[in-house]
Formats: structure tokens, sequence, C-alpha cells
């Protein structure tokens, strides 16, 4: 094996900070993604700790009612828009998209730098608007509430969201026209490994969800200087608001689960060393998933003015979205059925995704029931399936596909053990912090209030007991990642022995990502052919040479 | 990068005919405002509206004669407007009927 | 583009692409993908716009009679004819003519100021008339829901009136780029997508005319 120093790749062709600064690699902006949307996770994961803490006891002590305010609003904004949104298809999308497709770099490159810019300009206005006192309206931004009544400065934050939202647009933008045009000779759209496929569905709901919060965030700044859009008082409708934010917001819950879907497709079959069951119904649920998660928004609205007519369109709607769901859940389980599965960590991260997705999921049809959801809107309940499918569900795929694809990104190994302890730890902490949240909101404990009747602290104590063996699983990647760094030893291309374009090129990988295009001559997963061959790079791999 | 001839004449004599034909359609929408047809008066202006705009996309902005995922981009496109439009309206149009109110 | 690969296409390849043709296929494919994020973040104002048209038609209709129709149908005129003259733009630079680029580009310009321009006296009149929708607002009988009509005016046009001076930005850009000698008639995507952005900004003003001038005629 060659050593890792003695050849070029993306991390060592340029050391200066400006090489970084100005790069127009995705890998390396991949890596700038993935240091921004870090830090702004221990950011908004501070704001969590600070309202579990407050909710140890059913009294108010520990925070006031402005603080409160201003922290739950902050852990969403910061966790939603400036972490989930850009975490898989930022980091792991940029970095993985083009080596998948057989490409050099992202269609557009430069701009692909640009929404890295615009991320970083929107997420320190962000900061900024923090400092300078907070947002207290929930990071909902419902009106009137935000144009009328909210004390603090709307604006500030508004215009950071504002700024944001274009940097995810460009990024759906690219991925879309490099999926479309910059696939290498042979890889058809049913050969394309099904992160792809993904991260194609993302990037629709990216680009055509993404323009409608920032037209409605526009709408709310030009309200709060004096417009009267949304105004009661002028005539205007505040539930019209809750439409078009919820246009983008629903759907933005897609933003950040399909990724990880695709993520759990990857690691799915490669421990499982089996061809992955029902290729095609998996691609096809992405997109199903993606055009039908437009159609269901209006289950945000059920207890308020919205038409009951209306309402049992979306509630019915609301069901149809869980078939894709399911279709996908039990394809990954014919998968691993009779396969020969093995439980390294990224596997461990995948099936602990899959058990927390499907709790989240299967309360979301709860709250679809249009009686039922009055009971429970705006309790815990609600906050605890939320969290299932966007910590449970979004961070486990996220943290499964940083496993499966560190050693290609860092060409180092990382040790297992921690990281199937970090796995496990997370697991529980997440389940301990999270399921009594279940059973207080279907009580009646109503979320943002720090004020709480005592009957619901053993499940308060429960739960910040849990958060805080959730957030010591958080921490611990950090540092064995970084402890790999310095002394893992090289990962070499392949380290887990399984299939796929990434894995036939060099770890890291060369600036150029390909020495010559490959071609593609076979389908992904071809695993039952590996068996025979165990060892040789077969299949998914680049059979020719072609010269451009 | 379409594979058949360029043919220069042919394609200004195109752009100008568009031009007049705006013209004409933004007169005719003009001159149909000031008529009270009730409902229709936006029915039409909508239509004229829409057939100002196709021509616009196909001539001036060459799709005519385009690959189909530039169709498949217009029409996708559309097509979620269009959901954005159908969802509130149908909430809108809906509520008070069940007589209760607020709902 | 039309003899396929030549020489200045070539040198303009950038090293991801395999060849011209995906590069530019790839331009215009990107820019139509942006427009289709344009339509629906004009979109979200069409929208508010549709609904409180349905709930306040006749407040709508008598706020309406404030717009001045004959300089919505003179800018309306200048807009398309803006529309023209950039679609002869991207012609020249088909048939490799730099310098009618550059002219047509600048007529282009011009039309546009001239729309920015009266766009802006009607502005200042609706500010001096106390028709802009902040708080100082005139009071007339139905003014709450004729506040609600004036401020979606000023957000739509003025978006896209913001479109129009960004445009106008890459007009400039493109022109001296184009004086440089950087277009041919193998390489002027940059050229074909500027047109595309502003055929598109054309677009929204022929829906915006109708719906914010002729709704209070008849």
């Amino acid at each position: 094996m060659e050593a890792t120093q003695d050849r070029v790749t993306y991390i060592n062709a340029g050391h200066t900070v400006r090489s970084w600064l100005l790069t127009i690699d995705h890998k390396r902006i991949a890596l700038l993604y993935l240091v921004s949307i870090t830090f702004m996770f221990l950011l908004g994961g501070m704001m969590a700790g600070a309202i579990r803490l407050e909710l140890l006891t059913p009294p108010g002590d520990l925070l006031d009612s402005d603080t409160y305010n201003k922290a739950f609003t902050l852990h969403g904004i910061i966790m939603i828009f400036f972490f989930l949104i850009p975490s898989i298809p930022a980091t792991l999308g940029n970095f993985l998209v083009p080596i998948m497709v057989g490409a050099k770099d992202l269609a557009f490159p430069k701009i692909n730098l640009l929404s890295w810019y615009i991320y970083i300009i929107g997420a320190t206005i962000g900061i900024i608007a923090t400092l300078t006192g907070g947002l207290d309206t929930g990071w909902t931004l419902y009106t009137p509430y935000s144009t009328a009544f909210a004390t603090t400065n709307v604006i500030l934050p508004a215009t950071g969201l504002f700024i944001t939202g274009f940097s995810s647009i460009l990024t759906g933008f690219n991925f879309i026209v490099t999926i479309h045009k910059m696939r290498a000779p042979g890889l058809t759209w049913f050969r394309l490994p099904l992160f792809v496929w993904a991260q194609y569905a993302t990037s629709l709901v990216m680009v055509l969800g993404t323009p409608v919060i920032a037209i409605t965030i526009l709408m709310v700044i030009l309200d709060r200087c004096g417009f009267g859009i949304f105004d009661p008082k002028a005539g205007g409708d505040p539930v019209l608001f809750q439409h078009l934010f919820w246009f983008y917001s629903h759907p933005a819950v897609y933003i950040m689960i399909l990724p990880a879907m695709g993520v759990i497709s990857e690691v799915i079959p490669a421990f499982t060393r089996k061809k992955i069951f029902g290729y095609g119904f998996i691609a096809a649920s992405s997109l199903a998933i993606a055009i039908i998660g437009f159609l269901v928004w209006g289950h945000h609205l059920f207890t308020t003015t919205q038409s009951m007519y209306a309402a049992t369109v979306f509630s019915v709607l609301t069901f149809a979205v869980a078939i894709p769901s399911a279709v996908k859940v039990f394809n990954w389980a014919a998968t691993m059925y009779k396969g020969s599965v093995s439980f390294e960590s990224p596997m461990i991260f995948a099936i602990g995704f899959m058990g927390l997705f499907l709790i989240g999921g299967l309360t979301g049809l709860f709250l679809a029931i249009l009686g039922l959801d009055l009971h429970v809107q705006d309790t815990y309940f609600v906050v605890a399936h939320f969290h299932y499918i966007m910590v449970g569900g979004a961070i486990m795929g996220y943290m499964a596909g940083l496993h499966y694809w560190w050693p290609k990104i860092s060409g180092k190994k990382f040790p297992e053990v921690p990281a199937k302890v970090a796995a496990l730890l997370i697991f529980i902490g997440f389940n301990g912090t999270f399921f009594p949240q279940f059973i207080a909101g279907y009580a009646g404990m109503p979320r943002r209030y720090h004020y709480y009747p005592p009957e619901y602290q053993v499940l308060n104590v429960l739960s910040t007991m849990g958060a805080g063996i959730l957030g010591i699983g958080y921490l611990m990647p950090l540092c064995y990642f970084m402890w790999s760094l310095k002394y893992g030893e090289d990962a070499g291309k392949n380290p887990w022995g399984v299939l796929g374009l990434e894995w036939t090129i060099d770890s890291p990988p060369h600036p150029h990502n390909f020495h010559t295009t490959p071609i593609i001559t076979s389908d992904p997963y071809d695993y039952p052919e590996m068996a025979e061959a165990l060892g040789a790079h077969t299949g998914h791999a680049p059979a020719e040479v072609a010269h451009v | 990068m379409s594979s058949h001839a360029y043919d220069p004449a042919a394609t200004v004599r195109s752009y100008l005919l568009v031009f007049g034909a705006l013209m004409v359609f933004t007169a005719l929408t003009v001159a149909a405002a000031f008529v009270n047809m009730g409902a229709l008066n936006n029915v039409i202006a909508i239509s004229i509206a829409f057939t100002k705009a196709a021509l616009v996309v196909a001539i001036f902005m060459h799709a005519r004669g385009s690959e189909n995922l530039i169709f498949f981009c217009i029409f996708g496109g559309l097509f979620f407007l269009a959901l954005m439009f159908y969802f509130p309206l149908i909430d809108l149009l809906s509520r008070g009927l069940l007589g209760i109110p607020g709902k | 583009m039309s003899d396929g690969v030549s020489t200045g296409a070539v040198n303009r390849l950038q090293p991801h692409f395999a060849t011209p043709a995906q590069q530019y296929e790839t331009a215009t494919f990107g820019m139509w993908v942006f427009l289709v994020t344009e339509i629906m973040f004009f979109g979200g104002l069409f929208t508010a716009y549709l609904m409180y048209r349905i709930q306040y038609a006749d407040a709508f209709a008598h706020a309406s009679e404030h717009l001045n129709i004959t300089l919505g149908c003179f800018n309306t005129v200048v807009l398309i004819g803006s529309s023209l003259t950039m679609a002869l733009a991207v012609h020249s630079a088909r048939m490799n003519k730099s310098k009618s680029i550059v002219f047509w580009i600048a007529l282009t310009m011009i039309l546009g100021s001239i729309f920015l321009g009266v766009k802006g006296y009607e502005y200042h009149h609706k500010w001096v008339e106390g028709l802009f929708p902040a708080n100082w607002f005139f009071q007339a009988p139905d003014a709450p829901r004729q506040r609600i009509f004036f401020s979606l005016y000023f957000a739509m046009t003025g978006l896209h009136a913001t479109h129009m001076i960004i445009g106008m930005g890459i007009m400039i850009y493109i022109s001296i780029q184009a004086l440089r000698g950087a277009y041919t008639s193998s390489w002027y995507t940059p050229v074909e997508v500027m047109g595309l952005y502003w055929h598109f900004v054309d677009l929204v003003w022929i829906f915006l005319f109708p719906l914010l001038y002729l709704i209070g005629l008849h």
C-alpha cells in the first residue's frame, strides 16, 4: 500500500488557509461545512442542555421565562436551519455525490463554495442576533406574534434565516444538475447508488421548498417594518402565514430524513454483504416521499381555523406518506434477512436508526388522526415525535454515514470499540430522553413552558438524565475522530471490504477523485459476485479506461 | 447546442413576430379590462398572461427545440406552484361550511 | 454553438467537464433549475395575493384604481421591448458579433432604466398620496383591506425591481467581457444564461401587470 504522504490527496494539495478558504474542491468544501455545522451543533446542544436542566424541577428556577423562550427558540432555529438541513447533504453529500456519479466535481464548483459562504454569513448573523438579545418567537416565527408582539429583535435573525436559505437552495440546485448531467459513462439512473437517489430527492425539496420559506420570512420582515400582509388588524390572515411556512417546513423534515435514509441504504447492504432488496422500490420511494411530502403540510394546522374539509384531506394524505417510508424499512429488513450481518459501528448506528425511525414514523400517524391530534397538539408528545425523526432518524443516519465514510474522508481508521460504545450510548440516551416525553405529552404536559405541575417531574428527571447520556454519546465521536487523524492507521482504499465507486479510489481521494474517468458496467451492490472473487475489485468498479 | 442548422433571418423574424404578438395581447388585455364581464374578466386576463408567457418561454427563451429536461423543469415548477395555490385555496373556500365558529 | 466542438469552446472547457457540449447543457439546465426556484420564490407572494384577492375583491379593485394605468401600460411595453433587445443580444453572440452584443445589451439596459425610473416615479407618487403601507397609512373606509393590497403591491413590484437591478449588474459585467472579445459563436454560454434570467423578469411582469393594474377598471 502506498504511504499517504507520498501521493497528492485533496487534504495535502495545499496547506495555506487561503487554499482552504478559496477552494473549489467539493471534498474540501464538505470539510468546511463539517467543521461549521459541528460548531453549530454544539451551540444548539448547549441550548438543549439549558432547557433540560431547567425542566429538572417544576418551578422555573434556573432560567426566567424570557430566557427560556429564547433558549428553545434558538435551540430550534440553530438545530434545524444551521445543523440538520445542511448536515448530510452539505457534508457527506458534497463529498460523495460527485464521486458516486464518477465525476471530478459538482457541476458548479464555485457556486458550491458560494453556498458555504452564504451559510457562514447567515450563521454569523444568527449568532450576532443571539448575542444581541436573541429571539423568543419559537422557531416557527408564527404571526402575529413575530410581527406585532415579540419584544425581541425579529428582523436580524429572520435576515440570517433568509440568507441561509439560499445556501440550501444552491446546494440542492448543484446536486440536481450534477446528477442529471455529470454521470460517468455507463452509469444509468438505475445503476446509481441509493444514496445519490436520496440526495436527488432531497435536492428537489430544497429547490422547490426553500424559496417559499425565504419569501415568507421576507414578508414577516416587511410586516415587522409596518406592512400588513399577515396583520389581522388590517384584514390579514395569520393562518396564511402558517400555510406558507409549512409548505416548506414540513417538506424540510424530508430534507433532514431522506439523506439519512440514503446513508442507511448504503450501510445495510455493505454490512450484510448482500444485494439490496428492492432497489427500484427504494429509489422510487425516495422520490415519492419528496413529492407526497409537499401534500401534507396542513396537519400542522389542525387546531387553527383551517377548515375541517381541508384538514380531512391533509389527514388522509399524511397517511399516504407513511407508505413509501414503510417500503424503505421493509426493504432494509428484507436485505438483512439471511444476509451475513456484521456489527461494525456504522451498522449499529443504522440498526438504531431503523428502530428510532420506526417509532418516530408510527407516532407521526397518531398525529395525523384528526381527533387524536386535538388531544396531543402542542404537547410533549409532538416534541418527542419529531425528535425521534429529526434526532433519532436524521442524526443517527448522519452518524452512521460519518462512521462509514470517515476512513474515506480522512484516510484513517478510527477505533471500533469506543465507536460501538458511542452508538449504544446514543441509542440508550436518546430513548431515555425522549420516550418519557411521549408519556408526559400524552398525559397533557404542554410544550414551551418552563413551569409545570409536579406530577410530571419523574418523567422530566428521566428525560434530563437521558439527555446527559446522549450528550456524552455525541461528544465521543468528536474525540476518537480527532484521535484517529493523528494516531489512526492508514485505512487503505477499502477498509470495510465493500462495494461502491467511492471505495475504488484512494483514501483520502486525489483532488480530481479519479485518475481516469470510470466506465460503469454493472449494477450497484452486486455482492453475490463479490463473494466469489473476494478481495478483487469487481462489480461496481471501473472496468475500463476512458480517454476524454 | 441544437443540431439543426441555425437560420439567422428566420430567428430575427420570429423574435419580431413574437414582439408584435406580445404588443397585441397587451392591448387586448387592457381593452378587455375596461369591459365588465364579471368573473370572466379574471379568466381572460390570466389566459392572455399565460399565452404571453408561453410565447416568451418558447421563442425568446428557446424552450422550443430544447431537450425534454427543460420542459420537465418548467412543468415541474408550475405543478408545485399549483400545489401551493391549491391547498390554501381549498382551506379558504371551505371555511365556514360546517357552521361551527372558527372552523 | 451549432458547429459543435471548436477551439474557442475547448479553450473554455472547465476541467471537470468531458466535452463542451456537456458544459453548455449543464449551464443552461442549471439556469432553468434556478428559474424554478425563482418561480417558487415569487409564488409565495402570488399565493398571498390570490388568497386576499378572493376575500377582499372589492377592496382590491378600489385600491387598484390608485395605480396609474397609463404608466403601467407604458412600462409593460418598455419591458417587453427590453426582452426583444435581449433576445437580439443573444442572437448577436450566436452570430459572433461582439460589438452588436454590447449594442443590444446597452439598449436593454436603457429600457430597463426607463422601467425603473417610471417605477420610481410611481412609488414616489404613492408615497406622497400616503399609500405606502406603513403606520402612516391613509384612513379611508376600507383602508385596512386596501393596506393589504398596497403591501403586496410594494412587495411584489419591489422584489421584481430588485431582480431587474441584479440583472442590470450582470449586464454590465457581460458587456465588459464582450468588449474584451470573450464570447464567440462557439462559446457564449454566459450571454445565453443572462438572457434566460432577463426573460424571466419579463415573465413576472407579464403576470403582475394585469393582477395589479387592471382589476379596478370596469
